[in-house]
């Protein structure tokens, strides 16, 4: 039977989407995913995007997680960590950069008070490897190589676990209950750490030990000298000497008035050490300017808060009893210093002398293939192997900069590359995507949001206790710090495309499974591409 | 006791945002959307009109639980939806004339009251909108839809503005902003594009009638227009609601740039969006960040010659008086702009 259709009318109503709109396209959007400058910069590859995304809905396990897998100590890394990550942040471009190192403490501390547990292997390799030192690299690497099912044996030559973290790091920026928590979760998995087992000889101890590969993280423990003519009643000790004791009963005596000589970070940590051991004056001596400076720029300002002083210019001739000679210094046009001939007298009851640490390498002597240069060994890059097959390398004592997050890094890579190598396969290295630069965003979709700031303990309080200086974020400034990511160069699911479409060529997948874009009707306005807040589409011409 | 968080990464600025309860969420991030314009209309890329219809009818559906019928004027939004025998409405729709969408809205809403009464009801579950671009709207079909406030008839009307007659070659309407070019004010002469000085401003005219609500919104703020929609729809009696929707084919603008746009009209003072009851303006959309008018003419081709070598910063600066007067005139800035 026939449709009664009204005069005139000889067709059925149709619908549009007979007409199929997508031929007229000359561009189609893409969906791409984009390397964000936070991960970029990591030194230990965090995915920051990744963890960032799940604590935004409070998802703070699935966070923890997704940090864990390429750096097993949140706690310590939001203490001491330097992040880099928040210089590059590209909200920085917006109002200030996401406060990236306070959400990684605030996770890590959930974990250790909720007691969040690493799994152990689900199968066993049947290979066993060396690691040497229990320091940053030594621990992340013996995580790494346990999560892949290796039995992992760590010898370390002190009598606690953490290296530098304990050795070097003031109480007042790492609490000793939150290196010990994160270094006891690694043990709990199943590696064995030997505790005052200094390797003497490490081709005899692989040989006695039976293993398969070692990964050697010698921190770098020697203090560099500097020769300054000095008296026998002068009183001079080196900075790790200084750092190193406070682990132990005796609290080192430095007097009243301390002069620490040098500019990195660890002559602030001693500054500041001081200052908290009842110094009234604790000076920096050092021979360039504040712009010159190694020491990190927060660290500087955190000491001049407490009261340290510094004099800048300055370099150290003599010592006698009580009292230093020194000699100002000039920069000169290309910036590095020279003497004056201008000289004064500083009193001093102690000389701290903070000129840079050496790695002990001794253990490697008998060792075959290894090259050493400018006391450090050489690694390959790419893999962190020696030249010595089966013999991996980092943290301090491979040729880079010197700091935890370095050190966390080279343990997780090499641990891959040790692995890999046990197995004589290579690791599948996908290319990197390219940087999710902020020109590519569209910022104004971003609400507008101040840093949380830390709150910080009074200046007073802190230079008299070792307390911790830097406060950690409750949940609520935790969440609202994570939601100010931009999730550059990545979906995260705001349905713009979807929604702006005047064409409804978007299809909505659902939680998790982001868009598909249905080419029978996108016309290739590009719309979704402009309006899309992270720079995740990208328009690109059709073959024609 | 923690103060709860009440920060949202993007807030309510995107269409969707996962952070949300699914109650706060837009209607245009529901995959449950009603999607009334569907796929293959025939709009030009980045139609601005394409995308107002589908916000605000899509938004009128959930407002009504999908009891709606559509009313349409001549005009692009008619033409590139209906071609014989296609239709990209999913909704009940019927197409007149060019000038009577208001009156044919009008008889649907009254045959609905009548039949309503028949059948023992107070009055109808079914509502009506009526809908045209500004030249359906502000020009021919100014008369039938001034009957309609002055009679408070029960309808919606909304009027898709893209400020000239754009589906038979961008003639001036008297929505055409002054020194935009046109087919039918040519950028030639001592005073290029249209007429400072001449021109209707709709939402004015339609809260002179004192009707229960009127309101304006833009393509760039889903939430805003979405909101006025589901109030639009809570009221009886008539209603007004001018949506302001770029039309890069009319305009010279790159399709692409369509929303913003749109955004840059408001954020400029061009375009006030405000929401006003039986004549009293009850609030307005703040401006977020203030940009000089520059930077909503300068992507649009149809001023193009306001930027030509010689420049013409005196009708600039005509053009950013306009702009800061909507600014003092609806407050759409917390700081007053001394002119």
């Amino acid at each position: 039977m026939t449709m009664q259709k009204p005069f005139a009318i000889t067709l059925d109503p149709g619908s549009s989407l007979a007409n199929k709109t997508g031929t007229w396209r000359t561009e189609r959007p893409i969906y791409v995913d984009r390397l964000p400058p936070c991960n970029a910069q990591c030194p230990a590859g965090e995915d920051i995007q990744g963890w960032l995304f799940h604590a935004e809905s409070g998802a703070y396990e699935a966070a923890w997680k997704q940090l864990t897998r390429d750096n097993p100590f949140p706690a310590i890394m939001g203490r001491v960590c330097y992040h880099s990550c928040e210089g590059a942040c590209n909200r920085a471009k917006l109002d200030s950069a996401v406060g990236i190192n306070s959400v990684e403490r605030f996770l890590g501390d959930e974990a250790l008070k909720k007691g969040w547990a690493f799994e152990a292997p689900t199968q066993e390799s049947g290979k066993h490897v060396l690691v040497v030192g229990a320091g940053p690299s030594g621990m992340s690497a013996a995580y790494q190589l346990r999560r892949l099912g290796h039995k992992v044996t760590v010898f370390e030559a002190g009598p606690l676990m953490g290296g530098m973290m304990r050795f070097g790091i003031p109480k007042y920026r790492l609490p000793r209950e939150v290196l010990d928590a994160e270094m006891q979760r690694i043990q709990a998995m199943g590696v064995e750490v030997r505790l005052n087992t200094k390797v003497e000889d490490l081709d005899r101890t692989m040989k006695e030990g039976g293993f398969d590969a070692a990964f050697l993280a010698v921190g770098a423990h020697i203090a560099k000298r500097a020769f300054i003519p000095a008296k026998d009643s002068s009183h001079i000790l080196d900075a790790v000497a200084v750092l190193r004791s406070m682990e132990g009963q005796e609290q080192p005596m430095l007097g009243r008035r301390v002069v620490v000589y040098g500019g990195g970070n660890t002559a602030i940590d001693v500054a500041r050490t001081a200052k908290r051991l009842g110094a009234t004056e604790a000076i920096i001596v050092y021979r360039r300017t504040r712009e010159k400076m190694p020491a990190h720029d927060f660290e500087v300002e955190e000491a001049l808060q407490e009261g340290v002083m510094v004099k800048w210019l300055s370099t150290i001739k003599s010592a006698d009893e009580g009292a230093l000679q020194i000699e100002k210094m000039k920069l000169d046009e290309k910036g590095n210093p020279q003497p004056t001939g201008e000289f004064e007298t500083l009193e001093a009851d102690s000389l701290v002398l903070a000129l840079g640490q050496d790695v002990d390498l001794s253990l490697l002597n008998a060792v075959q293939g290894l090259e050493v240069k400018d006391g450090v060994v050489k690694v390959d890059p790419a893999t962190m192997m020696t030249g010595h097959p089966g013999i991996f390398a980092g943290g301090d004592m491979v040729p880079a900069d010197r700091n935890v997050t370095v050190a966390v890094g080279h343990g997780k890579k090499a641990a891959r590359h040790i692995d890999a190598w046990l197995r004589a396969a290579s690791v599948a290295t996908e290319a990197k995507h390219a940087s999710a630069t902020f020109e590519r965003l569209n910022p104004w979709y971003y609400s507008d949001a101040p840093k949380t700031m830390r709150p910080q303990l009074d200046i007073a309080r802190r230079t008299s206790s070792f307390d911790e200086v830097q406060g950690g974020l409750t949940e609520d400034n935790a969440l609202f710090e994570a939601r100010r990511c931009l999730s550059c160069g990545n979906c995260f699911e705001c349905d713009n495309c979807y929604g702006v479409c005047p064409d409804n060529a978007v299809i909505k997948l659902g939680p998790g499974k982001r868009f598909e874009f249905n080419y029978e009707y996108c016309k290739g306005c590009g719309v979704c591409a402009a309006e899309c807040p992270c720079g995740a589409i990208d328009m690109v011409a059709e073959q024609v | 006791m923690n103060a709860p968080v009440k920060f949202y990464q993007t807030g309510t600025f995107t269409v969707g945002n996962r952070l949300l309860k699914p109650e706060q969420r837009s209607v245009q991030s529901s995959e449950e959307r009603s999607n009334s314009l569907n796929s293959g209309h025939r709009a030009c890329q980045g139609c601005g009109e394409a995308l107002g219809a589908r916000y605000a009818v899509d938004a009128a559906m959930r407002a009504t639980n999908n009891q709606l019928i559509a009313v349409n004027a001549t005009g692009c939004l008619e033409v590139f939806s209906t071609p014989y025998p296609e239709t990209s409405w999913q909704l009940p729709w019927i197409h007149s004339l060019f000038g009577n969408a208001a009156a044919v809205g009008t008889g649907v809403a009254a045959a609905l009251k009548i039949k309503a009464r028949k059948a023992g009801q107070a009055r109808s579950d079914v509502r009506v909108i009526a809908q045209g671009g500004d030249g359906g709207t502000t020009d021919i079909g100014f008369g039938c839809l001034s009957g309609m406030f002055e009679r408070n008839d029960d309808v919606l009307y909304i009027c898709y503005d893209n400020e000239a007659y754009m589906n038979t070659g961008v003639q001036r309407s008297s929505a055409t902003p002054p020194a935009a070019r046109t087919a039918t004010t040519m950028a030639v002469g001592e005073h290029p594009g249209a007429e400072f000085g001449q021109g209707k401003n709709l939402p004015l005219i339609a809260m002179a009638h004192e009707i229960p609500y009127v309101a304006t919104a833009t393509v760039a703020d889903l939430r805003d227009l979405e909101a006025k929609v589901e109030k639009a729809m809570s009221i009886r009696g008539a209603r007004y609601l001018h949506i302001l929707v770029p039309c890069p084919l009319g305009w010279g603008s790159a399709s692409h740039d369509t929303i913003k746009l749109a955004r840059l009209a408001r954020e400029t003072g061009i375009f006030p969006v405000f929401e006003a009851e039986h004549g009293e303006v009850t609030s307005v959309t703040k401006i977020r960040h203030h940009v000089p008018v520059e930077d909503y003419l300068k992507p649009q081709k149809r001023f193009a010659h306001l930027f030509s070598k010689a420049g013409d910063a005196q009708t600039l600066a005509k053009i950013q008086a306009d702009a800061d007067k909507n600014i003092r005139r609806f407050k759409l800035l917390d700081e007053e702009i001394t002119a």
